[in-house]
């Protein structure tokens, strides 16, 4: 199973620092939601569309606009025409179309453990509340490792039910897997202590 | 925090994410498919109590913000947030924690019903009140509007609500995590 946007490219937004992208990236949302007017928004969505193609990224990494369009953009344009004139509506989803296309533009150009790193960086302050980066290095890495194999148990807690006929019953299979998971917990957390993990910060 | 926190907090991030792999529930009665996961946030609130529960929906947060397709339907990354409905997925942290808050305060005497409130009061009540108007700002609808529109959504809360309760109370009797209120954690363990 594979986790991730990240399409790779050779290219300078690629190689961009993520902690600098993400960054960008808020700057432009405030920046968009202060000043919305059409001539403004025009040129965003030019600029961005440019940046794909200095990203490199070709249709095939845009394959999600057309879906976009017809389940959220095309729907709100609508509702809001009714509601609350064409002109809002227009400048409203040219706004949203932005924002997305530039999120997007961030998870497609940088690998998700390098925005882990960022994160983590950004977080590091958090230190004095008790935050500190090498216990968030396990939780992020345990909870990656155990998003698969969780899966693998809904799966399995289904199959079993299956058996006696009671995949239907949501119940029957919350319990086992809840179970299951906070069994598995205990198990690890005695491993990681076997290992001298230090949970708690020295006095 | 002990060991074995820091390791419920991220299963229930990990759980939260592998429910959202399920496919949609889709109900004859219900015109909305449900998803599992605002389920996994309220089975997060009321087993691991409002510390845990509300850092492991961080976590969660943090996962997706960095990239990961983890939301129902494979959505995923800083594009989530700005969009229409990022303000329910932002609302689950409070919401698990407030969810955990009240569960640990009525942790004696839990039952169905009760434990169905506080996941109406915490699910439906907490994670709409910071969606509503998040939806409202980022497409521009009147608040009114906008809450009308989210109305379609409440049943299917509901069976949530209902079905966590009921997972809660026999959890509590298969395998009990919270401990009464305010007898948490003694300040040094005995040697």
């Amino acid at each position: 199973m594979s986790l991730g946007l990240y399409v790779h490219r050779t290219s300078a937004l690629h190689a961009a620092p993520a902690g600098a992208k993400m960054l960008g990236l808020l700057g432009a949302t405030t920046a968009l939601l202060l000043f919305s007017s059409p001539p403004v928004l025009v040129t965003a969505l030019a600029a961005t569309l440019g940046l794909y193609a200095l990203a490199r990224l070709g249709p095939r990494e845009l394959a999600f606009v057309p879906h976009l369009c017809a389940w959220v953009l095309l729907p709100l344009f609508v509702l809001q025409g009714v509601l609350s004139g064409w002109d809002t509506a227009t400048r409203a989803v040219l706004r949203l179309a932005v924002l997305v296309l530039l999120a997007m533009l961030v998870s497609l150009t940088t690998r998700a453990s390098d925005q882990i790193e960022a994160l983590q960086r950004a977080l590091r302050p958090l230190a004095r509340f008790g935050v500190s980066p090498a216990r968030l290095g396990l939780l992020l890495s345990l909870t990656l490792r155990f998003i698969p194999l969780l899966a693998t148990w809904v799966h399995e807690v289904r199959e079993a039910q299956r058996v006696r006929g009671l995949e239907h019953h949501p119940i029957a299979v919350l319990i086992p897997l809840l179970v299951k998971t906070l069994r598995t917990a205990d198990a690890l957390a005695e491993a990681i202590d076997a290992r001298c993990f230090d949970a708690e910060d020295p006095p | 925090m002990k060991t074995r926190d820091l390791v419920h907090v991220a299963l229930f991030a990990a759980l939260v994410a592998a429910l959202g792999l399920l496919p949609p529930l889709a109900l004859p009665v219900i015109p909305v498919p449900i998803t599992a996961q605002t389920l996994g946030v309220m089975l997060a609130g009321s087993t691991l109590g409002a510390r845990k529960a509300g850092l492991a929906l961080l976590l969660f947060h943090l996962l997706v913000a960095a990239g990961l397709p983890l939301l129902a339907g494979g959505h995923g990354g800083l594009a989530v947030y700005p969009g229409p409905t990022g303000g329910f997925f932002v609302g689950w942290v409070p919401a698990a924690f407030v969810i955990g808050a009240l569960t640990e305060r009525a942790w004696r005497r839990l039952s169905v019903p009760l434990a169905f409130a506080i996941n109406v009061l915490g699910g439906i009540g907490v994670i709409y009140a910071v969606g509503i108007p998040w939806l409202a700002v980022s497409a521009g609808l009147p608040l009114t509007q906008a809450a009308w529109g989210t109305l379609l959504f409440v049943p299917g809360d509901c069976v949530k609500a209902a079905l966590a309760a009921s997972a809660a109370v026999t959890l509590k009797r298969a395998w009990p995590l919270l401990q009464a209120p305010r007898a948490a954690e003694p300040p040094s363990s005995p040697p």
